[in-house]
């Protein structure tokens, strides 16, 4: 089927398999390598993507689901001129990944966190990243870059 | 993992979607947010010729006051449960057991109806549901119904809802002291499906993964409407039960954990009213 997403604020249309997962077309359709494929079955959250500004895991919905909606990938995040979100700064400054893999996801579902929740507890960040594994389990860091990230003020 | 081949299909309303269901018979399944259906998918333990998107049906999505009631969409997403003021302050148990279920991505996602009408006996709001007596607003070819929650839940992802049907509405009646809550999950991650799982509500007690369907601990109910005490009353928790065994625990172990999580619910409930 034919859809038309809007990714990273650019419209992509493309005619793809009606049971395309929107984390193959954001890989393979329009090239943004930076979202991980970890376990597929909706635990891991390496996938995690935000469709309509939520986190979403993109390997449990389907491209023709994001038909006509909006989706932001780690590579959005970054303004125009380069400069890192928030999170991604506190990323870098905390240190706050290992291995690297899950950090995408990690991110991605930390901007949305911070949107519904500017400035959670760390029992919150902790809650808030449930449906994120770290296989490092370098978990320590990256609340810390949450908090971090919220005591930015970012979102507020 | 890809799921099989499908057809899909997307409806703009209700009525299309009834139209699409009744086009396609068997071969079609309704997909609301796909957080049940698309891993059972991949898995292949379900491959619908035809899937029928129901995600822009944003005429399913509220939470509303009714009065006596609320009423519920049934594509309100688990997110909107679990923040609706109206749900928070008039039936608590609903919105925190919405909050209970998988992580905020599949909240995101994952709806209230989709969840309902998958029918797993693993799954957290059905069993809340039950302890609420809500009802189920079904419509088809022939008009609107209404189930109660105990005639709904059949046995394994099987439920009251015939081919052809959608569920529209969840109606949940307002508890008369909606702070005497309480919902126990026993999970090994934080995103598990419950190993055992217990939903109170007043004296009603339900239970999560016990049988083949969500079920109501009877003999819980009936000591303390006969003045038992919590502890004597819960130790009756596995009673009436069927609960199976696997991989995560023995049919002894969920019996245990059954007997146990009730003994907290009832004493959270009890603390909170």
């Amino acid at each position: 089927m034919k859809v038309e997403l809007t990714v990273n604020g650019k419209e992509i249309t493309a005619d793809v398999e009606d049971r395309m997962l929107l984390v193959h077309f954001l890989r393979d359709v329009a090239d943004l390598t930076a979202t991980n494929i970890g376990c597929e079955t909706t635990s891991c959250g390496a996938c995690t993507v935000l469709l309509d500004g939520e986190s979403v895991k993109s390997c449990t919905v389907l491209a023709a689901q994001a038909d006509g909606r909006s989706v932001t990938t780690l590579e959005g995040l970054a303004s125009d001129t380069g400069e890192m979100h928030p999170v991604q700064k506190a990323f870098h400054e905390e240190h706050g990944l290992q291995c690297g893999f899950c950090t995408p996801g990690m991110v991605m579902a930390l901007v949305s966190l911070l949107k519904e929740n500017p400035s959670p507890t760390e029992a919150e960040v902790r809650n808030g990243l449930e449906g994120n594994i770290c296989r490092c389990t370098g978990y320590h860091n990256i609340v810390r870059a949450a908090l971090a990230a919220a005591s930015t003020g970012v979102n507020k | 993992m890809i799921p099989p081949a499908f057809t899909y299909r997307r409806a703009s309303s209700v009525d299309e979607a009834l139209g699409l269901a009744a086009e396609y018979g068997d071969d079609a399944k309704y997909l609301a947010g796909g957080h049940s259906l698309l891993p059972l998918m991949k898995l292949r333990f379900a491959s619908p010729a035809v899937l029928i998107d129901l995600g822009r049906l944003s005429e399913l999505s509220y939470v509303r006051d009714e009065g006596t009631h609320v009423a519920i969409g049934a594509l309100t997403r688990h997110h909107d449960v679990a923040t609706s003021l109206l749900l928070l302050a008039d039936i608590p148990l609903l919105a925190h057991t919405a909050e209970a279920v998988g992580d905020p991505q599949i909240r995101h996602r994952g709806t209230i109806g989709g969840s309902v009408a998958h029918g797993d006996a693993a799954s957290d709001l059905p069993a809340s549901l039950l302890a609420l007596d809500a009802s189920f607003v079904v419509r088809g070819p022939s008009g609107t119904r209404t189930i109660p929650a105990a005639e709904f839940f059949r046995g394994i992802f099987e439920t009251a809802i015939e081919p052809g049907e959608l569920l529209t509405e969840i109606q949940v009646p307002k508890p008369a002291n909606p702070a005497a809550w309480s919902f126990q999950k026993f999970t090994k991650r934080a995103i598990d499906w419950a190993i055992v799982g217990c939903a109170v509500q007043g004296n009603a007690v339900a239970l999560v993964n016990m049988g083949t369907t969500p079920l109501r601990a009877t003999a819980v109910e009936n000591a303390l409407a006969s003045g038992a005490p919590i502890a004597d009353a819960a130790a009756l928790a596995a009673e009436g039960t069927s609960a199976g065994s696997d991989i995560h625990a023995s049919k002894a172990y969920r019996e245990h954990l059954a007997r146990v999580l009730v003994k907290r619910a009832l004493e959270e409930a009890a603390a909170r009213s």
